[in-house]
């Protein structure tokens, strides 16, 4: 280390080059690693979006270790993927887009292919033109609807799937699989159990109006008090965010329309 | 420079050695006897799982950040040591954060912050600051992979005490088959809780220091 003799390594300038270079190093060893795994991590994050496709339908448990060909598998069996025009409610012909390969987040970004939300409570900025539906079929008969939902909650958008009856009305599941939430607090809408307290409410009120709710404190049980859910304690913000999102994807800016064509029998 | 210190340059494994990587793990515990670490040994010994992957990570980022401190340490600046270390150690932790999204995708959600906070996790800082800047990077090294292992030893016993009697399973096999599921097992909820961790690593520590006495303070 010759040089450390005739360098004076505690001097401003050899200081400031010596950050820069450390800093340059690092960024460099991070970078290189997040660009060349971001494809494995894009097909990991796809795979598990997918894979709640199924816990919110009940054909996969949470928790459970599921393998990206049982998914696959699962999928090409009992699942019909359709994409819809939100405005309409109508379905999008098959042969147009391959739906399974849709990007919904992509597709509401994109200028060209979404617009501005009506102003709502659910801090929804963009909605695409199609949204996505997943058809759980059973016995050739339609058994469960899953919609995507999402909306502003605490920290950031919380990002879930919401199964409904064919009624379109009845709650099947929910799951919230990407959000910035407190653990412990806002946290707990991705936890099994609060979750499984969704399951045989209604999502309409008796005039047809989304009305399903995150109460402060307990709801009674689905039979008696089916427009509304426990809330969280700790995250009074987090769970009104759930109501309001919830309800903005079964009205009319939503889903609604769509759901309402299911409810009429239109959609086979 | 070739000449200032004979043990830089060596490799070889002798009595120092040995004792600078297996002293952390049971003698010098940084969980047992430092009580550092301690938040994420809370957090994140639910599960065997869990445990093993935060492990490996405290392993990887210990062992390379001490090696990397200490390859610099006669360049580094005193004025932005600590900085230069953190910067050294918040790299490795970002690199096995993003293996572990290409990798075990599910479990890198679960693990949620944790993964992150090695970054201020004190045994890593603690061994490049109090060992890596004064010691070469071969002792540095083993120095950082025995207060990691001192680490994950007291996280997998922890995590297998708390998975055990919290959820009757061993890395989600199930052991001891839950009254729930018409087996005869109750599970203690309270293991699945943070305090319990809590519990364990005091019995832990008492149990270390009945075993050697030398770790009582005198008063």
């Amino acid at each position: 280390m010759a040089d450390a003799r005739t360098l004076d390594i505690n001097s401003t300038r050899y200081t400031v080059v010596f950050a820069a270079i450390v800093c340059v190093i690092c960024a460099a060893l991070v970078s290189v690693t997040a660009v060349n795994l971001q494809p494995r991590q894009k097909a990991n994050a796809r795979l598990y979006m997918e894979k709640n496709v199924l816990i919110a339908a009940g054909l996969v448990q949470a928790g459970q270790s599921v393998s990206r060909n049982e998914i696959e598998a699962i999928f090409q069996r009992d699942i019909k993927t359709r994409l819809i025009f939100l405005e309409s409610g109508e379905l999008v012909p098959e042969d147009k887009i391959d739906a399974r390969s849709f990007d919904q987040r992509a597709a509401r970004n994109d200028p060209a292919t979404s617009k501005a939300a009506p102003i709502n409570t659910a801090g929804i900025r963009r909605l695409p033109e199609y949204g996505v539906a997943y058809f759980v079929m059973k016995n050739g008969q339609i058994d469960q609807l899953v919609i995507p939902i999402e909306g502003l909650a605490m920290w950031g958008t919380a990002y879930g799937f919401l199964s409904l009856a064919p009624d379109a009305n009845t709650i099947r599941g929910l799951t919230y699989y990407d959000h910035r939430e407190t653990p412990g607090l806002g946290g707990e809408i991705s936890s099994p159990s609060w979750l499984a307290l969704w399951k045989d409410r209604k999502g309409f009120d008796e005039m047809g109006k989304p009305a399903v709710a995150v109460i402060k404190g307990p709801a009674g049980a689905p039979a008696q008090d089916p427009l509304h859910v426990d809330g969280i304690s700790g995250a009074t913000i987090t769970s009104n965010a759930i109501t309001q999102l919830t309800r903005f994807w079964l009205s009319n800016d939503g889903y609604g329309k769509f759901l309402k064509q299911v409810r009429e029998g239109a959609v086979k | 420079m070739s000449a200032a210190s004979p043990a830089a340059g060596g490799i070889s494994f002798g009595p120092r050695e040995r004792s600078i990587l297996l002293d952390p793990v049971l003698v010098n515990n940084p969980i047992g006897v430092q009580v550092l670490g301690i938040c994420s040994a809370l957090a994140i010994t639910t599960r065997v799982d869990k445990a093993l992957v935060m492990s490996a990570g405290v392993i990887l980022v210990g062992t390379l950040a001490s090696l990397m401190v200490s390859l610099v340490r006669e360049r580094t600046p005193t004025s932005i040591r600590i900085i230069v270390q953190l910067a050294i150690i918040a790299s490795l932790v970002i690199v096995f954060d993003q293996v572990l999204k290409a990798t075990l995708y599910e479990l890198s959600l679960e693990l949620s912050v944790f993964v992150g906070l090695i970054i201020t996790n004190c045994i890593v800082l603690g061994r490049t600051e109090g060992f890596a800047m004064n010691n070469p990077p071969y002792l540095s090294a083993l120095d950082g992979l025995g207060n990691a292992l001192g680490y994950a030893v007291v996280l997998v016993v922890v995590a297998f005490a708390r998975e055990l009697l919290g959820a009757g399973k061993l890395l989600g096999i199930t052991v001891l088959p839950l009254a729930k599921d018409g087996g005869w097992y109750v599970p203690n909820g309270l293991m699945l809780l943070a305090p319990s961790a809590l519990f364990l690593i005091g019995l832990l520590i008492w149990a270390l220091r009945t075993w050697k006495p030398q770790l009582q303070e005198k008063d």
